[in-house]
C-alpha cells in the first residue's frame, strides 16, 4: 500500500533572480528616497511629474530635469480599505490615496494612515512618514499621515 | 479592406469558482461546440488566436496548455495575446486583412479563482513606484470612482442604476453569474465595500471562457445566414500612471469610437465591458450612446466577468443581436488595465 501520509511536496517561490539598473530618472528618484527626499521630473512647460516619468506621456519626448519636491501635500482622491491584505502598507484600516505633493503637478499613489474613514477627506493635508532606515524603495515612505 | 464578419460564438457558463476543471478543461467543450455549431473542422480554420493571462495561473506559458483544446493534429497556425480575447480577435482580423487567412478561431479564457484576483491585478501597475504598495483592483477603481463622484461627473444613484439594469437584464442570460431584480434605494442603503464603492458596484469574479469564429467575404456568407460584419475595430491605450491620466473620462474609448465611426449611424444595441459601475457609465458616455440604445442585453460584465474572455463575450453577444435580426447596427467594447487604461471598440452591422 502506498504511504498516503507523505505526499510529495516542493517549495515554489516565484522570484526574479537578477537586478536591473533603473536609469537616470527613476534611479535619481529612488536614490533620493534613501535620503528621505522626493524628486520629480520637470517638463519643458514647467509641469512637474511625481513619480518622475522618463518620457512625456503626451509627446514621447525625454524628460530629464529632476527637481526636489516636498514630502507633504494634499489628497486628491482616496479609497478606504476596511480589511487590509497581508502585503499592504498597513495592517489596520487605511486609505489608498492619490496625493499631490507641494511643488508637484501630478499625484502619487500611496497609503494614508488616518485612523478612521471619518478622518479622511479630499483636499486634506498629509505628510510622509518615513521608515527609520530607507533603502531606496517606494516603501521607504511607510505611509502618509494627516498634518 | 476585406469584409470580415463574426459567424459563430460560444461561451461557458461563468461561475465564481470552477473547482473540478482546469482552464483547459473549461475551454475544451467551448471549442468543440463552436466547431460543431459552425460545421467546421480544425483543417477548415486558417488561423487560431487566443487571449489569456499567465498571471491567473501563476505559471509562465500557461496559455500553451489551452492549445490542448484545439488538438495536436492537424497542425494550426496560431498566436496568443496576454490580453482579453477581444484583442485576439483584433489580431485575427488583421491576419485576415493581410490575406493570409480567410477563417479564424478566436478564444479567451481565464480562471481567476485560482488566486486572490484583486491582488493579482496589482501586478499590472508600475512595478517600481506602485506594485510594492499592493493596491488591490477594487481600491484602484475606488480612487477613480471618488474622483468621478466628487467631481460631479456621476452620482452613486447612477452607479446603482447600472447594477440594477445589468443584473436585471442578465436574468435572461443562461451564462451569467450574478443576476436578479434589485432596488436602487436598497442597494444605496448597503454599507460601502471599499469606500466609495459598494459590493454592487463591482463585477463578480468569474471563471469562464468564450470562443468566436470570424470569416472573410463569401466564406462568411456560407457560414452564417446573416453575418455580423465588422465595420469598425479600433483599440487605444492610455499611459499606465494613474496620476497622469484624467480618470473622470475614457479618452481612449472616445478616440477608438471616433475611429471606428460609432456615431456614423444609429446604434441599436451596445455591449459594454464595465468591470465597475462607474466605469460602465464613463464608457457609455465616451461611446456617445443615445437614449434609445439597448445597453448590455446580456447583463454585461456586472452579471459575469470571466477575465480574459469578458471583452470577447461582449462582441459575441452583440453579434447574436445582429444574427437574430433584433439589431442592424451594434457596438461592443472591451477594456484592459486599471481604470479603463486600454479600450477596444467594435462596430457590427447586419448589412
Amino acid at each position: 500500500m502506498p504511504d498516503v501520509t507523505h505526499s510529495l511536496t516542493a517549495a515554489h517561490q516565484l522570484a526574479y533572480t537578477y537586478k536591473r539598473s533603473l536609469g537616470p530618472v527613476l534611479g535619481r528618484f529612488f536614490t533620493g528616497l534613501r535620503d528621505k527626499q522626493i524628486h520629480g521630473v520637470r517638463r519643458a512647460d514647467g509641469k512637474v511629474f511625481v513619480p518622475p516619468r522618463e518620457y512625456d506621456p503626451e509627446t514621447g519626448d525625454a524628460m530629464e530635469e529632476m527637481v526636489a519636491v516636498a514630502d507633504a501635500g494634499v489628497v486628491v482622491s482616496w479609497a478606504w480599505v476596511k480589511e487590509p491584505r497581508p502585503s499592504q502598507p498597513l495592517a489596520k484600516p487605511f486609505a489608498y490615496a492619490l496625493i499631490r505633493l507641494d511643488d508637484a503637478d501630478t499625484p502619487l499613489l500611496h497609503a494614508v494612515d488616518a485612523g478612521s474613514e471619518a478622518a479622511m477627506s479630499t483636499g486634506m493635508r498629509v505628510k510622509a512618514r518615513w521608515i527609520d532606515e530607507p533603502a531606496g524603495a517606494i516603501t521607504d515612505i511607510a505611509c502618509f499621515e494627516p498634518g | 479592406m476585406r469584409d470580415v464578419a463574426v459567424v459563430a460564438f460560444t461561451q461557458a457558463k461563468s461561475v465564481r469558482a470552477e473547482r473540478d476543471l482546469n482552464e483547459t478543461e473549461i475551454l475544451i467543450p467551448v471549442i468543440h461546440d463552436i466547431k460543431r455549431g459552425a460545421g467546421l473542422e480544425t483543417k477548415d480554420i486558417d488561423f487560431v488566436c487566443s487571449g489569456s493571462s499567465d498571471y491567473l495561473a501563476g505559471q509562465s506559458f500557461a496559455f500553451v496548455s489551452g492549445l490542448d483544446a484545439i488538438g495536436a493534429w492537424p497542425p494550426v497556425s496560431e498566436s496568443h495575446v496576454e490580453m482579453d480575447g477581444a484583442w485576439a480577435l483584433y489580431e485575427a482580423w488583421v491576419k485576415i486583412q493581410t490575406g493570409h487567412a480567410d477563417t479564424a478561431l478566436v478564444y479567451g479564457f481565464g480562471k481567476p479563482s485560482m488566486g486572490d484576483l484583486s491582488r493579482t491585478l496589482a501586478l499590472q501597475l508600475d512595478p517600481y513606484c506602485v506594485v510594492p504598495l499592493w493596491p488591490d483592483a477594487v481600491s484602484v477603481a475606488a480612487l477613480q470612482a471618488r474622483l468621478c463622484l466628487e467631481g460631479g461627473v456621476l452620482s452613486e444613484r447612477e452607479m446603482a442604476e447600472v447594477a440594477v439594469r445589468d443584473r436585471g437584464k442578465g436574468k435572461s442570460n443562461p451564462y451569467a453569474q450574478v443576476t436578479g431584480d434589485f432596488d436602487v434605494d436598497a442597494l444605496l442603503a448597503e454599507p460601502t465595500f471599499v469606500s466609495p464603492l459598494r459590493r454592487h458596484d463591482c463585477s463578480p469574479i468569474s471563471d469562464g471562457a468564450s470562443a468566436m469564429i470570424i470569416a472573410a467575404g463569401d466564406r462568411a456568407r456560407d457560414l452564417a445566414e446573416r453575418p455580423a460584419w465588422i465595420r469598425g475595430l479600433e483599440h487605444i491605450v492610455e499611459p499606465q500612471d494613474l496620476g497622469i491620466r484624467d480618470l473622470t473620462t475614457s479618452r481612449s474609448t472616445q478616440i477608438a469610437a471616433d475611429r471606428a465611426a460609432v456615431g456614423k449611424d444609429k446604434i441599436d444595441v451596445a455591449e459594454v465591458c464595465g468591470p465597475f459601475t462607474h466605469q460602465s457609465i464613463l464608457v457609455e458616455r465616451a461611446l456617445g450612446l443615445g437614449e434609445s440604445v439597448d445597453v448590455n442585453p446580456s447583463g454585461g460584465a456586472l452579471s459575469a466577468h470571466p477575465l480574459m474572455a469578458a471583452g470577447l463575450t461582449r462582441i459575441g453577444e452583440a453579434s447574436k443581436r445582429i444574427w437574430d435580426g433584433s439589431a442592424d447596427r451594434a457596438v461592443a467594447h472591451a477594456t484592459s488595465g486599471p481604470c479603463l487604461q486600454q479600450n477596444l471598440v467594435c462596430v457590427l452591422e447586419g448589412a
